[in-house]
Order: structure tokens, then C-alpha cells, then sequence
């Protein structure tokens, strides 16, 4: 949409790492391909998903508006970017901050995007990244160089992959860590990104680290892999190392995670992780995604088998030297303070000392804080990133991290420096207190911008966030402590169940009318990072939702024994008793006494189901096969571009290039280590596919294949004009008929075995 | 030098007296009539974020934000698409978008009548960095076009152009009027 994407890739092209660069040249293409009917959607759909380039509620070109379905009228028409996902229709771009977090070069950059691509707002997510809304396809390639170019890829933010790998934002300056996880977790990000073990998943994967096992920080047992920093002495020695957890997951199902080593060395934490996702490819579920994740595998397999068969793969797994040289290498990358430490200075405003109190949190190293800068409901402008890359340059070596409460964190502020600190974040508004409090309320995106959102959780998120930080100080200690978060559906992207008090979103039906409502759950625990799910107790319309959080906070204000926590309360007073008190907000009004409870928080029409969508959460489950094949065709029309242009020699080297890759794809169904060169990948196509004759065609016989082995042998040969033309030509007619033995092995492998 | 993506803001007048949670369903119902230049999407809503986009109606081709950047209250159009013709053209069409909107809601019957726009001051601005970073080079190469295009929409009153001075801002000019001017006549002139 933008004019000035060319400009992009010429004015940055230094700047991006060289095989970045080609993979988003790579996506540029596959757009086009799209748009020209070559790509199929599902195909385009999961390539692009893969990039971060998610669908947008109203992407299947209909919309409520309070009175009617309006069937929005995009400029491409029916072109789609996916099922029922129309080309124009304005889409997410999630952007993963991995462990290390955000420099002041990459807060500048998110700030310039967030202004020129979207719609003035970055979003900090549950899972520490960022999200930009309301963005055009046609924008994303230019959107991608420029992050490329600040040191951020998008790569494998969504789609069936190895998701952001994160960590607690307090890595390495937490007092009450056993040692930084960060080296390690940014080690396994580099690993695994773009691994070709982890491309062939039924779903998304997503690890996490824990610098401890009590806080909450991290978060590892609600992932599916998660390590966490323990010490255990042998010998008298301290020796340091992971406990290793597996198959935790939220979504409509919780699953607590399982303890899969106690003690896990250091050295055996990315072949053991790699050797899981060979295991997880090989035997998740692929069809039926609402059990595809790996906490079904191993529900399914059981714990000791999963473990049994994640040790046999590991011993099989060809040695990888990354496996620890990635971590000796970010074990020197060790971040250091801008400025000397010190004590802050006594006195100050009423409002620094509260604000101190709730958004400032010791390091270990003597003399220095973290700063946490709250985000309400996670958003920040483009002028207040902009301050923050300021005030990083100025106070720190530029250590700015995500939080799972989707706030900031500055670390490596001396004391010394708070008040003037304090007194900058100020003028960027970006002073609020009660960072982690009860006001801090976490909400995923709902039905704001999700496609499978119910209810409003942002909506309800803000209306709670509002009356709570009214009264905020005068509530009690323990009410100020507790934790709300809240999802537009069960599948909690809000994480409502690793709160003291969670929401989902769910609707119920009301004579002719529906209704938006919450469900209600208590008993989660945030600390022990997310140590176990709250239970739902009742639904209630969602406009009835601030008089529960009042109720239950003051019951428990009022009549808590001494030390006694949220949890520990309710399950003393027990389900009936609380689900009692509740009791008059669950009904349902009429429609014409009290049409606001028909419409949700923050939006006025009157409310409907009628908009949820297809969710890509999901993503679309594509073999390796299928997209190995896309790549195929992708570098078979680069091939003819070339030609166009007249570069033969270019032309020819692609077009061999297609072959090769559509040739390899169809070996790893057999064999996955398959090596890269062209040597190697001729001669296992040759051995396993073309003698014995699962390639052949029904009527040209081995044609196709020879078609290969005549290329490669004239490969060193200059192409001209002709030679080019000719491979051109076989070179589809190659990769039809891969696409064809493809076709022809799914169909033999789906059809029902003879007992 | 081709000028697209702009970003014009009319700044409101009164703006401790209006009551931003109803600009929420007078943007929902724009989209129910679907009666503008642009085909209208759906409603954000940042009023929780200071001195940020504020309500902002998202529509395909260009959006319109009652946006609260710098603490000051206005009426942003953000065209999105391109737009083929002259710069005085891509300058009149933005001008325009926002002139209509703006008396859309000085009318609109939920606002009350208590929203009037700044009759003096607007504020254009590139919203593209790679056609338009905010340097000395690019003021020198528009500001003719400004200049010839507000002295057109503006004939007879003295006007005061200040370009963006700061440089990691999108490219930008505010251009105020020394008299007050008729939103209605200035969009029939245009
Ligand atoms: S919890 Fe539901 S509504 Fe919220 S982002 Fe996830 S899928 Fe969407």
C-alpha cells in the first residue's frame, strides 16, 4: 500500500543481514505469487503466518455494524491471503523480541512502524512481543527490511513453529535467581530459529526459561518446554544446570507442565530440546488441531515414553558443534551498567515514593534497579517509544525488556539516577505506578482485533483498570497484590488461569437476543511460575463483571486470616458459598430494561457473535513436503523473472535450483538429514525415488527424473539464452511431477491398510 | 518531488469540554452509513493511553482519529492509499477529507455541539519516512507546493508555516492563518 517499499530494500540493503534479506525477498515473491493465483492460499496462508503476518477480525469481508452484516467491498475483490481471508482486509504483524530485548535503534524502529504502518499504537503482548494491527499485506515486506534491518526478525512469530523463546524479564540482575538463564535462552533462540527440524509441526512450540522455581517471571509451566536455573551440589561443588519441564500448555485445556529431567546439564539443553522437536514432528497430531499440541503427545504416548523416545532420538541426532558453542559464545555477552551504581536520594514527592515503591525492583548487583514502566492494557505511542530509546541511551547501555504483564522493564538503572528518571518518564506519560498490582490488569487482544474473540477483554480490561486505579492506595495491601487477567475466549492468550481472579469470554443466548458474558475463574496461582489454573466458578454478563472483582476483593479484604492468600481463601469459603454471592449478577436482564448489557465494553453496537472467524492461531498444517514444493515453484518463477531480465546465466542456476529443492523435498519423507548440496540430494533421489520408481509417471515412465540428472550433469556448462529456455521448461514439467509423486504418496499413505 | 500518505489534523477547540467516549459510536455509525470517499472498517479505541491516537475509525484506504498526540485534541485524516495526480491535488484531497469529517462532528447530534475546531491552525504532515524523511532537503523541495497551495486555500489571509524541526518526527508543516477561516467556505473553495 505504502509508495516507498522499493525505496526500502535499496536504502537499507547493507543494513540486513544477508540471509534475512533473502528471505523477505523470498516473501515479497510469494505475495506476488499469491496475487497472481500461482500460491495457494492455505499454502500462502501458513508462509505468511510463519512471517508473523496474521489474520485480523473482519478479514472475511463481513462485519457487523450494529444494525447489519455489511459485506465489506475490498479494492482486490475476492483475492484472498488465505481460507476466507481477503487480500485487503487490514491483518496483525506480531514481532518477536526475543530474549535480549530492545535496543534504543529497535524502540525508534518499532515507533516509525507503529505510526507509518499502523494505527499509532505498538501493542506489548502476553508472550513479550509486540503486535502491530491494522496492517496491509502489501506493506509487511518493506515493515520486515526495516525491523531487519534494527536486528529484528519476524521470522516464526506465528504458524506452526518454535514461537518467541522468553524468559523472565529479570534474567541475570534477579536476586533470587541460581544463574542468568539469559546466554542459554538466546543461544536456543538462535538455534532453533528457522531449524529444519522444527518445520514440519501440527502446531505452534513454544519454550521458556526461569532464572528460579517461585516466581512467576517466566512462566515455564505453561509452556510446552521450559527450563528452569537450579544449582545442585556434587562433590562439594556447585554444579549449575536446568530442570526441565515439558507438555505444559493453556488454551482451552490447561495442562500443568511434567518434569522431564530434575537436572538437566547445560551442554544437553539444545539436543535434547532439538531432539523433542524431531519427536514432536514426527508424532503430533497433524489433522485435528484442537489436539495437536505437544501436551496431547504426551498425554497420548505418556510421560516415560515421551522420554523414552526423546532419548533414543537424541542419541540418533548427528552432532551439531552449535550445541555448545552458541552458548560459549553468549555466556561473553554479558550486559553491563551505563553508569556507576548508588543509593537514590532520600525524600522526594509523595507520588515518586509510591511509584518507587510498585515500579522499582532491586538487582543483585549492589547500587542498581530494574525500572518497570507500566503499559495500560500493554499499548504504547510512537512519541513514548521514542522516549524510552531516549532515556535507555541516557541511563543504560540500552536494556530495555518485554514482561509477560505486557509492560517494560529499564534495567541497569543506578539508584542515583530515579528521581531524575522518574521525572522524564513523566513528561512522556509513562510514569503510572502499580506496575504488577491489582490495577495492572493483563487482557489479550479479543474481540478488538481477534478473530475468535467472544467478549471485550480489552474492553473490560480498561473499564476494570480504570475503577481499580481510582481507588488504588486505599485498598487493602493484599487486594493491591492480587492479579487479574482476562481473554476474549477460552483459549487463553491472557493466561486467565495463572491469575488470582481470571476472565474468558463467552456469550449466552437471551430470548431473541445474545449476550456478552465473562467466565469467572478463581485459584489460579501466578507465582511458581503459573504453578497451578484456576477452576471457573460462574458465568456473568459482562457488564456485571466490576461488581464481582468488588465483591470478591472486599469479602476477602474483610474476612482473610492473617497471611492468608487469595487462593487459599476462596477454596475456605469453597465454590458454593462464592458462586452464592454472586448469584444476582448472573441474571440476565430484558433486552428493553437494560439494552447496555447487549452491547460490550468500549463498543456500542449491539452485540453479536456473528463476527467471530476462523482463528489462525492455529495455523494452516502444511507438510514440509507441501512447503519445500512452494519453495520450488517460488525459485522456479524467480528463474523466469531472471530470464525476462536477460540474465541467463541466473536464470539457469534457478531453475536447476527448483529442481534440486523439489527433489529434496520429496527425499525427506524418507530421509530428513538430507544434505544440501546437489551431489547429495541427486543421489538419495535417485536411490530412493527414481529406481524404485515411486517418482515414475504412469505414462512417461523415468522421463522426469532424467530430466534431473541431465540437469545436474550440464550444471557446470554456462547457460545461454537456449539452455536456459530448455531447463526452463523441464524444470517445471520437474516439479509438476513432484508435486504429482507427492500427491500419489498422501493418497497411499491415507488410504486404509488391508488387514 | 511526489508527495502521498498525508496526514492532515484539525485541532479541536474546547477540548476539556467534550466527552471522548462518545466519539466511539459517532464513528460506528459513519461506518453504518458507509456515506464518505473511503470504505470504513471498524473503531479503536487508545483513549486509556495519553496523548495517544485516541478514537481512531480505521477505514480501508485512509483512517480518521480524534487524536490526542501532544495533549492536543484534533481531527486526524491518515490517507493510507496512494493517490494518483499533482501534489496540489493529493494537498486538496487530504484538506478536504478532513474538512468534511470535522463538520460531520462539529454537527454530529451525540457530540452536542460541543466540539468546534480550530479555525486557525492545521497541521500536514508525510506519513512516510522513506518518500519524505524530516529533513532541511525536503522542507526546501515542498515547501513551494505548500506554499502555492495554501495561499490558494487561504487567499487574502496572511499565513505562518512552521516545519517539524525535530528529526526522527514524520515530515510535517503547520500552517496557521493570522484570521480565522470558514471551515464550510474554505471546502467549497477547495
Ligand atoms: S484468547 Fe481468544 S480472543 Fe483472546 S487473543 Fe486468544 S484467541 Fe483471541
Amino acid at each position: 500500500m505504502k509508495t516507498s517499499h522499493d525505496l526500502w530494500k535499496s536504502l537499507l540493503g547493507k543494513k540486513i543481514p544477508a540471509d534475512w534479506g533473502r528471505e523477505i525477498d523470498i516473501f515479497e515473491t510469494e505475495i506476488q505469487l499469491r496475487k497472481q493465483g500461482k500460491l495457494d492460499e492455505k499454502l500462502f496462508a501458513e508462509t505468511r503466518l510463519r512471517r508473523g503476518a496474521y489474520g485480523q477480525r473482519y478479514d472475511n469481508g463481513q462485519r457487523h455494524d450494529g444494525t447489519k452484516v455489511q459485506q465489506l467491498k475490498f479494492p482486490s475483490g475476492e483475492l484472498t491471503k488465505g481460507p476466507m481471508t481477503f487480500c485487503d482486509a487490514p491483518g496483525m504483524q506480531r514481532i518477536k523480541i526475543p530474549i535480549w530485548g530492545m535496543n534504543a535503534e529497535q524502540l525508534e524502529t518499532m515507533a516509525e512502524l507503529a505510526e507509518e504502518y499502523s494505527d499509532g499504537i505498538a501493542h506489548v503482548t502476553t508472550r513479550q512481543d509486540f503486535q502491530l494491527h491494522f496492517i496491509h499485506i502489501d506493506d509487511t515486506p518493506a515493515l520486515m527490511r526495516r525491523l531487519a534491518a534494527s536486528g529484528i526478525t519476524t521470522r516464526e512469530a506465528c504458524g506452526n513453529s518454535v514461537r518467541n523463546i522468553t524468559a523472565c524479564p529479570y534474567a541475570g540482575v534477579c536476586p533470587d535467581e541460581a544463574f542468568d538463564v539469559s546466554p542459554y535462552g538466546r543461544a536456543l533462540t538462535k538455534f532453533l530459529l528457522g531449524h529444519p527440524d522444527c518445520q514440519d509441526f501440527g502446531r505452534k512450540f513454544k519454550p521458556a526459561f526461569s532464572g528460579c522455581k517461585q516466581h512467576a517471571c517466566g512462566l515455564t509451566n505453561i509452556h510446552d518446554v521450559g527450563a528452569i536455573a537450579v544449582g545442585k551440589e556434587e562433590n562439594g561443588q556447585l554444579r549449575l544446570g536446568f530442570e526441565y519441564v515439558v507438555g505444559g500448555g493453556l488454551g482451552a485445556v490447561p495442562f500443568q507442565a511434567k518434569t522431564f529431567e530434575i537436572f538437566m546439564a547445560p551442554e544437553e539443553l539444545l539436543p535434547t530440546t532439538q531432539a523433542i522437536a524431531r519427536v514432536f514432528a514426527r508424532l503430533g497430531e497433524k489433522k485435528n488441531r484442537n489436539r495437536a499440541r505437544l501436551k496431547f503427545l504426551i498425554k497420548d504416548l505418556g510421560l516415560e515414553k515421551f522420554q523414552e523416545l526423546v532419548r533414543e532420538e537424541r542419541k540418533i541426532l548427528p552432532y551439531d558443534p552449535r550445541w555448545t558453542s552458541l552458548i560459549e559464545d553468549e555466556l561473553r555477552n554479558e550486559e553491563k551498567p551505563l553508569r556507576a551504581g548508588g543509593e537514590c536520594p532520600a525524600g522526594g514527592s509523595e507520588e515518586f515514593q509510591a511509584w518507587a515503591k510498585t515500579n522499582t525492583r532491586d538487582q543483585k548487583q549492589a547500587g542498581y534497579t530494574v525500572v518497570t514502566v507500566t503499559l495500560p492494557l500493554g499499548d504504547i505511542t510512537p512519541d513514548q517509544l521514542r522516549a524510552m530509546a531516549d532515556l535507555a541511551r541516557k541511563y543504560t547501555h540500552e536494556t530495555v525488556r518485554t514482561t509477560v504483564e505486557q509492560n517494560l522493564v529499564i534495567r541497569w538503572v543506578s539508584k542515583k539516577d530515579l528521581p531524575a528518571l522518574y521525572q522524564e518518564l513523566k513528561a512522556a506519560d509513562l510514569a503510572q505506578g502499580g506496575a504488577g498490582h491489582i490495577f495492572d490488569v493483563v487482557a489479550c487482544p479479543g474481540t478488538d482485533t481477534c478473530k475468535l474473540g467472544i467478549s471485550s477483554s480489552r474492553g473490560l480490561a480498561g473499564e476494570l483498570r480504570k475503577r481499580l486505579s481510582e481507588q488504588a492506595f486505599r485498598l487493602d495491601q493484599a487486594v493491591q497484590n492480587l492479579h487479574i487477567k482476562v481473554s476474549g475466549c477460552f483459549n487463553s492468550c491472557g493466561q486467565h488461569h495463572v491469575a488470582d481472579m481470571g476472565f474468558y469470554g463467552i456469550s449466552r443466548k437471551a430470548g431473541n437476543y445474545t449476550m456478552p458474558h465473562f467466565q469467572v475463574l478463581l485459584g489460579g496461582q501466578w507465582e511458581n511460575n503459573g504453578g497451578s489454573y484456576g477452576l471457573p466458578i460462574v458465568a456473568i454478563p459482562s457488564k456485571n463483571i466490576p461488581t464481582v472483582v468488588e465483591r470478591l476483593t472486599g469479602r476477602f479484604a474483610a474476612e482473610r486470616e492473617k497471611g492468608e492468600s487469595f487462593q487459599d481463601f476462596y477454596r475456605r469459603l469453597g465454590k458454593v458459598a462464592t458462586k452464592t454471592m454472586l448469584e444476582d449478577l448472573i441474571k440476565i436482564p430484558d433486552h428493553d430494561s437494560k439494552p447496555e448489557y447487549y452491547s460490550d465494553w468500549g463498543d456500542p453496537r449491539e452485540y453479536t457473535i456473528g463476527d467471530i472467524g476462523t482463528g489462525e492461531c492455529a495455523g494452516e498444517v502444511v507438510s514440509l513436503t507441501e512447503f519445500e514444493l512452494a519453495a520450488a515453484e517460488r525459485e522456479y518463477f524467480e528463474a523466469q523473472v531472471l530470464y525476462e531480465q536477460g540474465d541467463v546465466q541466473k536464470s539457469g542456476e534457478r531453475a536447476f535450483r527448483s529442481m534440486l529443492t523439489a527433489a529434496r523435498a520429496l527425499v525427506k519423507t524418507e530421509f530428513l538429514d538430507v544434505p544440501n548440496d546437489a551431489d547429495s540430494i541427486v543421489a538419495e533421489f535417485r536411490a530412493r525415488l527414481y529406481d524404485t520408481q515411486k517418482f515414475w509417471d504412469p505414462f512417461a515412465g523415468g522421463k522426469f527424473g532424467q530430466m534431473l540428472f541431465l540437469a545436474q550433469e550440464k550444471s557446470q556448462d554456462p547457460y545461454h539464452a537456449e539452455s536456459a529456455h530448455h531447463l526452463l521448461e523441464e524444470a517445471q514439467l520437474f516439479i509438476d511431477a513432484a508435486h504429482s509423486s507427492y500427491n500419489k504418496m498422501a493418497a497411499q499413505a491415507a488410504a486404509p491398510k488391508a488387514s | 518531488m511526489e508527495i502521498q500518505h498525508l496526514n492532515v489534523k484539525i485541532f479541536a477547540e474546547n477540548s476539556e469540554g467534550v466527552d471522548r467516549e462518545k466519539f466511539t459510536p459517532v464513528f460506528h455509525g459513519w461506518i453504518q452509513d458507509q456515506s464518505g470517499d473511503e470504505l470504513l472498517l471498524d473503531v479503536a479505541d487508545y483513549l486509556h493511553v495519553p496523548a495517544g491516537p485516541g478514537i481512531v475509525l480505521i477505514g480501508e484506504a485512509a483512517d480518521y482519529g480524534m487524536d490526542e498526540t501532544g495533549h492536543r485534541l484534533g481531527l486526524r485524516y491518515n490517507r493510507k492509499a496512494k493517490l494518483e495526480g499533482s501534489n496540489n491535488e493529493k494537498l486538496t484531497q487530504a484538506l478536504r477529507s478532513v474538512l468534511k469529517g470535522a463538520l460531520k462532528l462539529e454537527s454530529a447530534p451525540l457530540l452536542e455541539g460541543k466540539l468546534k475546531f480550530s479555525r486557525r491552525e492545521l497541521e500536514f504532515s508525510i506519513n512516510d519516512r522513506g518518500i519524505a524523511p524530516n529533513t532541511p532537503g525536503v522542507w526546501a523541495e515542498l515547501r513551494g507546493d505548500f506554499e502555492s497551495f495554501f495561499s490558494k486555500a487561504f487567499p487574502g489571509n496572511a499565513i505562518k508555516m512552521i516545519p517539524n524541526p525535530d528529526p526522527r518526527q514524520r515530515f510535517g508543516v503547520s500552517v496557521q492563518t493570522e484570521r480565522p477561516f470558514d471551515l464550510e467556505a474554505l471546502l467549497a473553495s477547495l
